[in-house]
């Protein structure tokens, strides 16, 4: 199997402090990778340097496949609309799915020609999951996708992200709250262990 | 290829973001006009006067109309989590940066320049002078964005960044007003600019060549 993404004792260090032990993550097409581990161990930081926003301290990291990243903040012009936010993804390509089609498959159907801005707090969630389907990026790396979504919404992720591993994607996402219904058989876990900047200084 | 899609759809929704909000997008060029209007009601209406202080006036109002929109530069993108968009799993973000600033020039650097010969008029400069006004301002405008763009990316995460974006532009913009007012001066005593305006262009095509780097590293430190 092909290996998507590649990191190799990965290390981030914030305020001259190590925030994760050194890091091994190898995503396989088709696998999905769950972090867990309490608030503030370093798991939306290790997202953000699988990402690439953030330049790791000191390891290596490769992406064999595009990627694409939905973080804490919904990334979407609150001036533009939906249709227009979406747009912009596709072009900056490649293009995935119909924006049409995007919308209605997060359950936005109807709500293209509404400002981003006027959307609810889970609306924008949708909006910001709906990001990676109109781009074709192998690699997801979700930061707790099933924030603010109500019931109907997790199971839609859920079901995101069985098609996505289904056509030979990978998934890395960290969670606190719910666990991806996902076959136990493409699942990887990763706990970041909470506490070693303390344990260090006892 | 890819880089230069993403790109010229960058460049397409900030313009599109700048039409949706074409009030605060007007708002240096307003502040232009004010400039040239108020200052010869406060020194007075002598044409002598106003021409000589023409060119320095006409500059000062495109420095200060590009630092007015400064601070609308990368921050809307930092807090709303597209900018951080900019750099996943891409390598360089070297064409976005350009992108970026060349709609800042669209926006704050060409309406001065289309409204530059109204206002030479109104301020009696030669009309033989205005040309070369307007060359100045076509070299010399691009460099107010570049740099422009670095001391906006430099303050991103600081907080009160407008005092300190202002301190931190002061001495990198000082030689362009002087080689590009200097030069306009010259026309207008009718004497050759062009050594002023190679100069000036000399200084525009530094900053484009390293301004973007820095821009783009300064961006990544304060995603961080």
């Amino acid at each position: 199997m092909s290996r998507l993404l590649e990191a190799h004792q990965l290390e981030f260090h914030r305020y001259g402090n190590p925030v994760f032990r050194p890091l091994d993550v190898a995503l396989q097409a088709g696998r999905a990778i769950v972090l867990t581990g309490p608030n503030g161990v370093g798991k939306t930081t290790l997202l953000r340097l699988l990402a690439g926003i953030l330049a790791p301290v000191s390891g290596t990291l490769q992406h064999n496949a595009r990627v694409a990243f939905v973080g804490h903040l919904p990334a979407v012009k609150g001036d533009l609309t939906c249709r227009e936010n979406l747009d912009y993804e596709r072009r900056v390509g490649p293009p995935g799915l119909e924006l049409a089609e995007a919308l209605a498959q997060v359950g936005l159907a109807g709500l293209g020609s509404r400002p981003s801005r006027a959307l609810s707090a889970g609306q924008k969630r949708r909006l910001g999951l709906a990001r990676l389907l109109v781009r074709k990026t192998p690699v997801w790396l979700l930061d707790e996708p099933y924030a603010s979504l109500d019931d109907a919404g997790c199971a839609g992720v859920d079901q995101l992200i069985n098609r996505h591993l289904a056509d030979g994607g990978g998934v890395v996402l960290a969670t606190h709250q719910r666990h991806p219904r996902v076959d136990a058989s493409q699942l990887d876990n990763i706990v970041l262990q909470a506490g070693i900047v303390e344990d260090e200084q006892q | 290829m890819i880089g230069t899609g993403s790109a010229s759809a960058l460049f397409r929704r900030d313009m599109k973001l700048a039409f949706r909000r074409l009030g605060e997008s007007l708002l240096p060029l307003f502040f232009l006009f004010t400039v040239i209007v108020l200052i010869p009601l406060g020194v007075g209406p002598g044409p002598n006067l106003l021409a000589r202080m023409a060119p320095g006036m006409i500059w000062v109002a495109a420095l200060l109309a590009s630092l007015l929109a400064l601070e609308h530069l990368f921050r809307p993108d930092l807090e709303d989590g597209t900018l951080e968009q900019w750099f996943v799993g891409e390598r360089s973000v070297y064409r976005r940066v350009l992108a970026r600033l060349f709609s800042h020039w669209l926006i704050t650097g060409l309406p001065v320049i289309l409204f530059s010969p109204l206002a030479a008029e109104m301020l009696h400069l030669p009309r033989h002078a205005l040309g070369t006004l307007i060359i100045s301002l076509l070299i010399g405008t691009p460099a107010l964005s570049l740099l422009g763009g670095l001391a906006a990316s430099l303050t991103l995460s600081t907080r009160g960044a407008s005092v300190l974006l202002s301190i931190l532009i002061f001495p990198l913009i000082v030689p362009l007003v002087i080689f590009a007012t200097g030069a306009v001066s010259m026309a207008a005593d009718s004497l050759d600019p062009n050594a002023h305006l190679g100069l000036l262009a000399a200084f525009t095509i530094l900053s484009l060549t390293l301004a973007p780097i820095g821009i783009a590293a300064a961006l990544r430190m304060n995603l961080e």
